[in-house]
């Protein structure tokens, strides 16, 4: 089970090991970890999940489609590497991704 | 004695006042209170993908079930409370097993409003509210099949997208003049009439019913004009009522929903609530509102635990909402009740991508964007942040967005 490790806006990070296919916003309510809501359960509707991929995994994250393209050119303090973590699937490839989420959404 | 918090249903605002509970320091006992006999689960896809067979039973849970164990929730699932003890500050359940508590967080949602016409009882007429409702419907769906929807809303209308994915024969019945009307101006309506028949749903609107025909189970729906439309199954769909009984029997005080204050907490300090059962005042609209959606269930829920923990923090969140039918993306920031301007980007008339813009004296107040992320995004900003918007610049496609606030 890859490993993924997200860190809050004030540099503590937590650790889980998460099932491969889920996406990294799921994993992220299950595990009650704060700075990401997923009000919309994963539709791409809120935004509630903004997170930036650490550079180094941004490439296996891939690429957003467009309607997220257009979610992140609007949402609050957005990065190069911004992205909703619903749409970010799990792979085993992924072991060891660190994911960092926005003070905005403290 | 041992602190417990109570929570009495099993909601979105459930789900959410457990995590927020212990996040916010919460080492007491929790114990959660749902009749129905499953975790918490996202209501919303009941009508579309779970419709469809696109998400299992597993992923339309909130948080998975290690969840709870992991933080320590007593789940009584399956199980109902009749009566809370405010004096003895304690709940009694269906069994008569009685529980104390220190602390109780009301997140009771709500329930379908029943029409009581003839046929009612007959096999293959449903209500959209919980899981097992729609499960129930698969026995009477399926390529070729006829289905009726009463009410045309947001239920009535995502239900008629699903039901023509899977190749059913669709008929919405409207009592209004225009569907969606309680909610849209009558550009979104006429857009959503236009789409849902280019995609073969047939639309009758100012249309009664009178009766629900069958045998022994549906065979059709007699119109108030005489006339009856063959379906094998039907449904309904016109609103909801908050479940207040509960804590209207124990004195608390209602209001269109349970009242509470900025604070989610009920005239009880002891008693918070959260989600579609409140009436509560929102600031950014000054006025008292009742909503019936997971941004509400959410954001309530979190301040409800900041209350419980002793932590107290004003409720203070712009409602959004979002809809999917077909391959169109609403999302609704703002509240639009009351507008007396709309003003439109895009084109609502042909194609499949616009967003509406609604005024109150001057004063921008919400947005319906359909396949309009941006406009979405900017919108719930602008409405946050208290900006309002220049209806020349939102009219004008030429100028971006993100300049037609200030």
């Amino acid at each position: 089970m890859p490993l993924i490790i997200y860190k809050s806006h004030d540099g503590s990070t937590q650790e889980v090991h998460a099932e491969a296919g889920t996406s990294i916003m799921q994993v992220a309510v299950d595990n009650g970890i704060d700075g990401i809501l997923g009000e919309c359960g994963g539709c791409c509707s809120c935004a509630t999940c903004h997170c930036y991929v650490d550079p180094a995994w941004a490439a296996k994250a891939g690429e957003p489609d467009s309607t997220e393209k257009d979610m992140l050119d609007c949402v609050l303090e957005s990065q190069e590497t911004s992205r909703l973590s619903c749409q970010i699937i799990i792979t085993d490839e992924m072991d060891g991704m660190v994911i960092a989420m926005p003070e905005s959404q403290y | 004695m041992t602190e417990h918090c109570i929570i009495i249903g099993c909601s979105h605002a459930a789900a959410q006042l457990v995590s927020s509970l212990r996040q916010e320091g919460w080492e007491g006992k929790i114990s959660l209170i749902g009749d129905e006999p499953n975790l918490p689960y996202h209501r919303p896809p009941l009508s579309k993908a779970f419709f469809v067979g696109e998400k299992t039973e597993d992923e339309l849970l909130i948080r998975a079930a290690d969840f709870y164990e992991k933080n320590k929730v007593d789940l009584l699932l399956g199980s109902r409370v009749t009566v809370i003890d405010r004096d003895a500050k304690k709940i009694t359940l269906e069994d008569g097993a009685e529980i104390s508590y220190t602390k109780l967080a009301l997140t009771t949602g709500a329930r379908v409003r029943k029409i009581p016409f003839t046929g009612s009882e007959l096999a293959g007429m449903f209500y959209m509210r919980d899981l097992n409702d729609v499960k129930q419907t698969h026995k009477f769906t399926g390529p070729r099949k006829s289905a009726v929807i009463i009410g045309g809303g947001y239920i009535g209308l995502e239900t008629a997208a699903s039901l023509r994915k899977i190749g059913m024969k669709v008929t919405v019945i409207e009592a209004m003049s225009r569907v969606l009307q309680r909610v849209t101006a009558p550009e979104v309506s006429a857009f959503y009439t236009r789409v849902h028949t280019e995609e073969g749903v047939d639309i009758r609107t100012e249309a009664g019913v009178d009766a629900i025909v069958g045998e022994k189970h549906v065979e059709g729906v007699r119109l108030a004009d005489g006339s009856t439309v063959a379906a094998d199954l039907v449904i309904i769909g016109v609103g909801v009522i908050p479940n207040i009984e509960l804590a209207e029997a124990a004195g608390l005080t209602i209001d269109n929903g349970i009242a509470v204050n900025e604070f989610a907490t009920t005239n009880d300090p002891d008693i918070v609530a959260a989600g579609d059962c409140t009436n509560h005042y929102n600031p950014i609209y000054d006025r008292k509102l009742r909503l019936e959606s997971v941004q509400n269930a959410t954001d309530q829920a979190k301040i409800a635990a900041k209350s419980i923990c002793g932590k107290p923090e004003a409720y203070n969140a712009l409602p959004w909402f979002w809809s999917d039918q077909y391959d169109l993306k609403l999302q609704i920031a703002g509240l639009s009740q009351g507008f007396d301007e709309v003003i439109i980007r895009g084109d609502s008339e042909q194609g499949r991508s616009f967003a509406a813009f609604y005024f109150s004296e001057g004063r921008f107040i919400a947005v319906d964007a359909i396949n309009r992320p941006k406009e979405f995004m900017m919108s719930k900003r602008a409405l946050t942040a208290g900006q309002t918007a220049d209806p020349l610049k939102l009219a004008d496609e030429s100028i971006e967005i993100k300049d037609a606030f200030n």
